[in-house]
């Protein structure tokens, strides 16, 4: 076979291949559908990389089979050990990972261009220096911001947001800079410094962008970096003027964008105001003690269990609370007792409660809760008169109806979960510190509210114990 | 192709599969945003394509040792990805 039509080979498998992805993310768009959309996606890769493994240029299988061995092995371990509630540090990983693999193969690209080139005689074309300049600025954006996030996330060395005078200027004159440092690299494209300084102003960027985040905000950041990541390989992809890469990249980047998004809207937040601004800044807010003074009702799981008692309807509603104690298998016993007493359980999912998007749902299915019970915030709120009893656990900021009622408040206009409309509402919290938000909680201070103070795990453990004693 | 030709065309497939991926995207419920992150980013470890490209080369060059670099890199990305994704859908189940 020539090498014309082995190329053309080549591409026809890439063109199945892309529309393989699409295949695939088309079947995530219903839980039934989803393990065989993913799949899809699997096979299509695979078929991309069989399908190069026949280009002419490739001669050297050992390395291949060597590099593809060592990976294989990382991602399987890292696969296979992670826990459901660490799955928010293990996608920062992995885009990290993702955008770095960019930065590598746009540097391989431009030294195979270099290496080829005689220095007085540069025909890179226009395109290729811009596209490569490009891949490494997002990839290293991407990498460096999503090890900053794993980091974060993880609770290992930065674990407060750092923020200090001058940052937003900081940003912007690193902005400036790799901009300067991808014309020089454009301009100079026989030259390997322009690339790997930009590189590095780039990580210096991805760095202060995402350290400055934190906490609740932390899913906008990870949807954002996804979007990076799949625009990073898009931009490759018109480094190597490869159509699949830059097919499966916009994929990625949109899928990132939409996720970004439906976060910021549920915050009822802009995009500049969650990476420069910080929640809790504007207007005056009530103090702790003038809102919760006197009025805080704590209970006890007896008195809990006793609540349950002829009711038919009780909603959960589970925040990071409820990922940090590790409350998943519990709260799935406590729904399960109650049902075996005809009493209705639904799970109320607002869409950033937890670290990242569908990070609840994603801790209930793995406590084998049924997906059609999990129920989406605009569904539950319609229906909320109706139920008996709401259980919130280890949410705050999601359900503080001062979003509803407030217009001064810094959560002003944030969509809610109106749990404050239910008959009675239980609070299953460690303490009365405030969310993310950093503001008072006048749900906790109301008529229908009991507070049950404790580690979420232990306090559905006494609910349970309560419930099973008084059958 | 001139490389105006190939630009312009790989231009043509960028708005086009961003408009796919728009469409397909949109119609993903909450439920699943956790395993679409994992698996859109598996996805984007099709860079391993150009890392292949790279570390497939006869002499042993620069481009030849980032090539295998990155191969790892998008390997893990991959394998893992796809593997943590299909972990997580898995467990989605309907009521018995």
């Amino acid at each position: 076979m020539d090498n014309l039509t082995n190329v053309a080979y080549i591409n026809v498998a890439y063109i199945v291949a892309a529309v393989l992805f699409i295949m695939g993310l088309k079947g995530l768009s219903h839980p039934r559908t989803a393990v065989r959309g993913n799949l899809t996606g699997g096979l299509a890769m695979l078929l991309a990389v069989v399908a190069t493994l026949f280009h002419h240029g490739i001669v050297d299988f050992k390395c291949i089979v060597g590099g593809i061995a060592v990976g294989a092995v990382i991602g399987t371990i890292l696969a296979v050990k992670i826990e459901m509630t660490a799955m928010p540090q293990l996608v920062a990983l992995f885009n990290g990972f993702g955008g770095l693999a960019s930065v590598i193969v746009a540097a391989a690209a431009l030294s195979e261009n270099i290496e080829a080139t005689a220095p007085d005689q540069a025909s890179t074309s226009l395109s290729f220096s811009i596209a490569t300049m490009a891949s490494g600025f997002i990839g290293a954006v991407t990498f460096f911001g999503s090890l900053v996030a794993f980091d974060k996330l993880q609770g290992l060395i930065l674990k407060k947001d750092l923020r200090f005078p001058g940052q937003q200027f900081l940003n912007g004159a690193l902005f400036l800079l790799c901009l300067g440092l991808a014309w020089w690299g454009v301009m100079t494209p026989t030259s390997f410094a322009p690339y790997w300084l930009l590189v590095l102003a780039a990580f210096g960027l991805g760095f202060f962008l995402v350290v400055a985040i934190g906490g609740a905000d932390m899913p906008v950041v990870i949807a954002l970096l996804n979007a990076y990541s799949g625009i990073a390989a898009a931009a490759t992809g018109f480094v190597l003027n490869n159509s699949v890469l830059i097919i499966a990249g916009s994929l990625v980047g949109a899928s990132g964008v939409i996720l970004t998004m439906i976060m910021c809207k549920a915050m009822n937040r802009s995009l500049p105001n969650v990476i420069f601004g910080r929640m809790g800044e504007g207007g005056e807010v009530a103090s702790a003690d003038e809102v919760y003074e006197g009025k805080i009702k704590s209970t006890s799981g007896d008195e809990v269990a006793m609540l349950m008692d002829g009711v038919q309807r009780v909603l959960i509603v589970p925040g990071y609370g409820l990922a940090v104690s590790q409350a998943q298998h519990a709260v799935r016993d406590l729904a399960d007792l109650l049902e075996e007493q005809d009493i209705t359980v639904e799970f109320g999912i607002h869409p950033v409660a937890g670290r990242m998007p569908g990070h609840m749902n994603v801790l209930l299915a793995e406590a084998d809760i049924a997906y059609d019970k999990l129920i989406e915030m605009d569904d539950v709120n319609t229906t909320i008169g109706q139920v008996d009893i709401a259980i919130v656990i280890g949410a705050n900021d999601v359900v503080n109806p001062v979003a509803r009622t407030d217009p001064q408040s810094p959560i002003a206009g944030m969509p809610i979960i109106n749990v404050d409309k239910a008959r009675t509402v239980v609070v299953i919290k460690r303490s009365l510190s405030p969310g993310f938000a950093g503001i008072p909680n006048p749900l906790f201070a109301a008529d229908n509210t009991l507070m049950l103070f404790g580690d979420a795990k232990k306090a559905i453990h006494e609910i349970i114990a309560a419930v099973k004693e008084g059958l | 192709m001139d490389q105006t030709a190939l630009l312009i065309s790989g231009l043509t497939i960028f708005m086009l599969a961003i408009f796919v991926g728009w469409e397909v995207i949109t119609k993903v419920p909450p439920t699943l945003h956790t395993p679409l992150m994992s698996g859109s980013n598996a996805i984007s470890g099709i860079t391993i394509v150009g890392a292949l490209l790279s570390s497939g080369a006869g002499d042993m060059t620069t481009a030849k040792i980032l090539g295998m670099l990155a191969l790892v890199l998008a390997t893990v990305n991959v394998v893992g990805g796809f593997y943590v994704t299909h972990r997580m859908l898995s467990m989605f189940k309907k009521k018995k």
